[in-house]
């Protein structure tokens, strides 16, 4: 890729610390004194709030009486990415945002932190807490290596199943290695969780893709049940000219280099625009100025109490300096000579109901003859990633919805009995914590159907 | 306004607040930095043969991050020379002539060795003395302490010594490692004592490492029984400073987990003449004594009491038999909806561990109040027919006002168990 103009390197410990953890590890003493304050709550509605259940109460009580090792079972037993979770969940609006510390008009525990410390203790020391369960004799086949997959494959293996990950990517993890803000997660942690998998026995073929690697028939001939946890595909086109210029990529393309490449070694744009805003965007346009893009502007054609991103996050950009242009839609990207992206042309628009709800989307109207320009050497997508599904369309019986994700049943299970789905592909792209949720469900849906007997330990 | 200034036993003491015999008062310098933070009194770290210390001696109970709820120590009287101490004392005395200083004296269990010790503080200029019959450990073994405080016959004899030949106020302290303190608080009044002090600090063993299976403190890998303290043992202290102020009739000394104003107003709401603080000026140091004698003074010109004497002993005849408490007093608990959290912490007290008479709020019980992730708060309903008034609900409540316990008016006259028994026999 050629850019009109590069932004300029940063000394390589500028580079650490403008993606240093946002949140780091606690202390011995911070975790003693935040679980400390925790009311232990009977039936809580954090632990109500979390789509994996976690007992948070009594995962944080253990932290107080120095059981971590127990505070990390009860964790990783209703969350096996407990770790992640705890470090990139949005728990703001999950268990954090239900913390009845709220209403006594105190800071919510810092439940997500609090995870993080516990998981922490048994991932630094190599503490294998869970067991595969007796063989049972059945093989499962697990198509793609996200959290959904991850999640699924754990449970199966602990009651017994055989399970092989197939997996594109040269690294495991799908989303968690590739796709999440590189201060907040880092590549190395998340192979630090799929160690706890692969510790359970849990088999990764990477850089294998099924449908040409490995064929859909033959896995349905070695396999008693095949599991699909491909996420989400590319980021959707924004069909207007200049699209297909050097210097236009898609949010994933952009933010995936930042994960598994020396900060040091990427080439961006001096000038760059981010088209959308939901936390994808502001993954986007934090990691740009991070990487030291000088100007960096979020173009949405809504308003800004519009936007999907979580509060939190917008907040992110805000201080990182990210310029806002809110009700300005894309028009058409400009070429200079060489054919590398110069600028960005937009119009205005207006929200015709000036709804200020997201659920009740406003209509927008173009504001003709209010077009206006940006200079930038780089436009990055990110109005969402599309379904991925076109290669299950070879294999007979799947129904995929008009949205293009895979329809399942309660139990997760596809228009072909034989084969599973969860994770973004399914729901269409929410959070990791969903994703395990839905993986560990599909995994009991598996088990119930196959009738599969226990194994003895 | 009011006047913190105390009559003890025709002293003039310039407030009811005394550092306690300890580390605090070890040396003369200590004792004048108090003065100069505040405190009316200070009772010297205890006077008689240099003793050696162990390394080391101190050891605490936190309790959910909060340091020293309990501290213990194993330290013994002073380890300094009685005439480096009493001249210590006269150099103090010389600069504060207004402030008390009273010597806390320890000697072994012979009448000449104690006329002998009384004479000599008093020649130092000690405006009263104390006779440390309470320190639980180490002395105890060599006859003296709680060995002395523990038979009320010792008590008694000793005080009648020191009684003898002293011309100060002698104050008896009584340790509370006795069955029935009483009659140790007796014995001292027949042998004389001016007044009791108490309590001084409970046995006790502060924990083991679970490595090493070293007791806490650790003195190389041991330990001992040391002397309990702090914030923990107050509720202790008030029991038995009731239990002695309904028996003598000379003045009390309150010690025991005494930290601010409040715990103060206690101490002398059930009996006690002046108060003494170890603990609390161990942790923050002299300077506490400031909001004790201003928030005390708020109190009393709030409540117009111009002397501690206006509301000294007030609750001591509020302290009965259970036998005579009105069994036909009623209450029940009530949940403020506006202010519940939704921990469920009551519902399940009262369901486990008490009288089963909270229910789960039904779904619909929501109180129309959200937090922010959208989900309903769900109050907790007291079943008030089932309700036994036992508080433990309004106890465990984190919220402040939330749970209250309310008056439920029965018709019936006051019943007390007493009566209720004469009557049917």
């Amino acid at each position: 890729m050629t850019l009109r103009e590069t932004a300029p390197k940063l000394p390589p410990e500028q580079y650490e610390k403008n993606f240093a953890e946002i949140s780091p590890r606690m202390t011995p003493r911070q975790a003693a004194v935040e679980a400390a304050r925790c009311l232990f709550c009977f039936d809580a509605p954090c632990a109500m709030a979390c789509p994996t259940h976690i007992d948070v109460p009594s995962f944080i009580k253990k932290i107080s009486t120095d059981n971590l090792r127990g505070s990390a079972r009860v964790i990783l037993e209703a969350n096996i990415l407990g770790h992640s979770c705890g470090r990139v969940c949005p728990t703001e609006v999950l268990c954090e945002g239900a913390c009845v510390m709220h209403e006594k008009e105190e800071k919510p525990i810092e439940i997500g932190r609090l995870q993080r410390y516990a998981v922490d203790y048994v991932l630094d020391r190599n503490i294998q807490l869970f067991r595969a369960g007796a063989p049972n004799g059945k093989r499962v086949a697990l198509i793609g290596s996200g959290p959904a997959s991850l999640a699924c494959a754990a449970e199966l293996a602990k009651l017994g199943y055989r399970t092989t990950i197939f997996d594109r990517n040269g690294l495991p993890g799908g989303l968690d290695t590739y796709g999440i803000a590189a201060y907040k997660l880092r590549a190395q942690d998340t192979q630090r969780e799929v160690e706890l998998v692969r510790g359970l026995g849990v088999e990764f073929r990477q850089k294998t893709t099924v449908g040409t690697d490995v064929t859909f028939a033959q896995l349905e001939k070695d396999f008693d049940a095949i599991f699909i946890g491909v996420g989400l595909g590319d980021t959707g086109p924004l069909k207007i000219p200049g699209e297909d210029l050097q210097g236009v990529v898609g949010a994933m393309q952009f933010i995936e280099p930042t994960k598994v490449r020396p900060f040091a070694q990427l080439t961006i744009g001096r000038r760059i625009a981010c088209i959308g805003a939901g936390n994808t965007a502001i993954d986007v346009v934090t990691a740009a100025k991070r990487l030291g893009a000088e100007i960096v502007h979020l173009i949405y054609r809504r308003g800004e109490h519009e936007m999907s991103a979580f509060h939190y996050e917008y907040d992110l950009a805000k201080l990182d300096g990210v310029r806002f242009h809110w009700h300005a839609q894309p028009l058409r990207i400009l070429a200079d000579a060489a054919g590398n992206v110069a600028a960005i042309e937009c119009l205005r628009t207006r929200t015709e109901s000036g709804s200020d709800s997201k659920k009740k989307r406003s209509q927008i109207a173009i504001i003709a003859g209010s077009e206006f320009q940006l200079e930038v050497d780089m436009v990055v997508r990110a109005i969402g990633q599309e379904p991925v599904t076109s290669f299950v369309r070879a294999v007979q019986g799947i129904a995929v919805r008009e949205n293009g994700t895979i329809a399942v049943s309660e139990r997760f299970q596809t228009g072909n009995a034989k084969y599973f789905a969860a994770g973004d592909c399914v729901n269409g792209g929410k959070e990791v914590v969903d994703a395990v949720a839905e993986g560990m469900a599909a995994a009991r849906g598996i088990d119930a159907w196959l009738e599969s007997p226990r194994g003895k330990n | 306004m009011s006047d913190l200034s105390v009559n003890f036993c025709g002293l003039r003491s310039p407030n009811p607040f005394w550092l306690a015999s300890g580390p605090p008062t070890n040396t003369g310098g200590q004792v004048m930095r108090a003065f100069d933070a505040g405190w009316g009194g200070a009772v010297w770290k205890t006077i008689g043969d240099p003793i050696q210390n162990t390394s080391s001696r101190y050891g605490a109970i936190d309790l959910n991050g909060v340091k020293m709820m309990g501290l213990n120590n194993i330290e013994l009287i002073s380890d300094r020379p009685i005439a480096i101490n009493l001249a210590e004392i006269s150099a103090v005395k010389k600069r504060y002539p207004k402030h008390l200083v009273i010597a806390s004296l320890m000697v072994e269990s012979k009448r000449e060795t104690w006329h002998d010790i009384v004479r000599r503080a008093e020649d130092a200029g000690s405006d009263a003395l104390e006779l440390n019959f309470g320190c639980p450990h180490g002395m105890s073994e060599r006859g003296m302490g709680a060995a002395v405080g523990q038979v009320p016959e010792y008590t008694e004899m000793i005080t009648s010594w020191a009684k003898e030949v002293a011309k100060t106020p002698v104050i008896s302290k009584l340790t509370p490692n006795v069955t029935d303190i009483t009659h140790i608080a007796l014995a001292a009044e027949r042998g004389g004592a001016d007044a009791v002090s108490l309590i001084n600090t409970i046995n006790s063993l502060m924990g083991v490492d679970l490595e090493t299976f070293a007791p806490r403190p650790n003195v190389a890998g041991k330990s001992s029984h040391g002397g309990y303290c702090g914030p923990a043992v107050k509720p202790i202290a008030l029991h038995l400073l009731s239990s002695v102020a309904k028996r003598v009739k000379i003045p009390i000394v309150g010690i025991g987990g005494i930290g601010d104003w409040k715990d103060a107003a206690e101490h002398i709401a059930l009996g006690a003449s002046c108060v003494q603080v170890c603990t609390a000026a161990m942790h923050y140091g002299f300077r506490i004594v400031e909001d004790m004698a201003d928030g005390l003074t708020a109190y009393m010109d709030d409540h117009a009491y111009r002397s501690t004497e206006s509301f000294r002993g007030r609750a001591v005849p509020n302290v009965m038999d259970w036998g005579d408490l009105d069994l036909n007093y009623k209450i029940i608990a009530k949940i403020d909806a506006g202010l519940c959290i939704g921990c469920q912490l009551c519902y399940v007290a009262c369901e486990d561990g008490a009288h089963q008479c909270i229910e789960r709020a039904p779904q619909h019980n929501a109180r129309g109040k959200q937090n922010p992730n959208g989900m309903e708060i769900h109050v907790p309903r007291i079943i008030e027919e089932e309700c036994v008034g036992c508080n433990l609900c309004a106890l465990v409540c984190p919220v402040h006002g939330c749970i209250t316990m309310e008056e439920i008016h029965t018709g019936l006259p006051p019943m007390s168990w007493k009566q209720k028994t004469s009557r049917t026999t």
